[in-house]
């Protein structure tokens, strides 16, 4: 483990490095393939891309989550829904009694063949978490491609017409992003501003709103490295390094498995291959929930993402 | 161009400022600067400047749009970029802020046409 920046404002937080505190989710990417190729997107995923979780790993996937501590599957890509196996996965887990979560673009249930998904994640009790970054149609195409945002509003009516957004129904969580080389705002504001706009527009709710900072890797840093922001959105992000967010960020909470079956202490490693500390299981056919549960984590620059302002995970 | 211009230029090429110098972005990092001279006052101005963009009765989010319409009142190019940025980091889109600089806009275009008055009252005062 490198002693980064990140590592050495970590250990003045908590006077020690940064360590698992639990293992109560499997978050697992399907596969980089998706139906959207967003600006924002740290996976740089896209409809060419090829990478995509096979069968073994799949059933690997699935022994882990009935044997191992965690008590929530997290389903991701490129777009989860796209991988020959997604739907045996969440029929499994909900057999299992897991929770599963599917983060998914919205605009996909306009794809051929996946019309149904609405239904499909209502009779799973599937939690949605969905990717809307604004409630401004401009905005969102900007970022997501021209004639999205229509698609994501229309699916979220779909959602909310089963239920999902309802206080009694089923949930539906939506995700904001930066749509650039700033920080988002204090959730709880975006929240309420997105329920109201939402509703008065478009007659649609949700459950909660989540907003997350963009990683500078992937697609993003290419983006920032072209218009010459890189510097000083990475300065922004340890600028605002926030100790108090330590507490929540993702790789304390969960394991990340990639396409390939790769472990990864988060998405964002992953993304950047960047493995776990030496000595643990590198792949879901090794899992081990009892070393993995309170692991050493694998750190960089990239880190200060999740800490930056109210955190981002 | 003046012979007087270009012997200046000649005689201090590297300290002149010209006129595309001014309002760079990276002079704004440099603002802490203007403190080394009358100290107190900069450290007064200062902290009256934290406060009053501090969330109060309003919250940060308005004023950070008050902020950006102000910048583009008084077209300041340092804070147009600064409050751009705080209005984005509030969530907003260039649709609040191109409204707020409307608002900006009409009341500086008010407040010039409300004079017209004035010269009505000036041209009814010394005429027939």
């Amino acid at each position: 483990m490198k002693n980064s920046t990140f590592q050495q404002r970590v250990s003045g937080a908590l006077r020690g490095p940064l360590r698992s505190l639990e293992l109560a989710t499997l978050q697992v990417n399907l596969g980089y393939r998706c139906n959207l190729t967003c600006k924002h997107c740290h996976v740089a995923c896209a409809p060419s891309r090829t990478e995509s979780m096979d069968r073994d790993t799949a059933d690997a996937v699935l022994r882990a989550l009935e044997s191992g501590p965690a008590d929530t599957i997290d389903l991701t890509g490129g777009s989860p829904e796209l991988n020959p196996h997604f739907r045996r996965i969440v029929r499994e887990a909900h057999a299992l009694s897991k929770k599963v979560i599917v983060r998914t673009n919205l605009a996909i249930v306009h794809e051929e063949g996946m019309a149904d998904l609405p239904c499909f994640y209502r009779d799973h009790n599937v939690e949605v978490v969905a990717s809307l970054p604004y409630y401004v149609g401009d905005d969102v195409d900007r970022v997501r491609g021209s004639g999205t945002f229509v698609k994501c509003i229309a699916v979220l009516r779909q959602f909310y017409e089963l239920g999902y957004g309802h206080s009694d129904g089923g949930t539906l969580n939506l995700v904001y992003n930066p749509r650039g080389a700033f920080l988002s705002p204090d959730q709880t504001c975006l929240e309420a501003e997105y329920r109201r706009e939402l509703g008065s527009r478009f007659g649609v709710s949700f459950t909660r709103l989540f907003t997350f900072n963009n990683m500078p890797i992937g697609r993003f840093r290419d983006f920032l490295r072209r218009t010459g922001n890189l510097e000083a959105y990475q300065s922004r992000l340890v600028a605002a390094f926030n100790p108090d967010t330590l507490d929540g960020v993702m790789c304390r909470h969960l394991l990340s498995v990639g396409w390939d079956g790769g472990l990864y202490d988060c998405d964002f490693n992953q993304a950047l291959g960047l493995s776990m500390c030496s000595g643990l299981p590198k792949h879901i056919r090794d899992f081990d929930g009892a070393a993995l549960e309170h692991r050493d984590i694998e750190t960089d620059e990239h880190c200060f993402g999740c800490t930056a302002g109210a955190g981002s995970s | 161009m003046s012979l007087r211009y270009v012997i200046v230029g000649f005689i201090l090429p590297s300290r002149r400022p010209r006129m595309g110098d001014y309002y760079r972005s990276e002079d704004l990092d440099r603002f802490t600067e203007v403190g080394r001279h009358s100290p107190e006052l900069f450290k007064k101005f200062l902290a009256w400047y934290t406060a009053a963009l501090e969330p109060g009765a309003l919250s940060k989010r308005e004023k950070a749009l008050i902020a950006v319409a102000v910048a583009h009142a008084v077209q300041c190019p340092y804070c147009i970029d600064a409050y751009t940025k705080a209005c984005m980091e509030e969530g907003m889109s260039l649709e609040h802020i191109t409204e707020a600089v409307h608002v900006a806009s009409a009341i500086r275009g008010g407040a010039s046409l409300v004079h017209a008055i004035q010269a009505r009252n000036c041209s009814d005062s010394i005429s027939l």
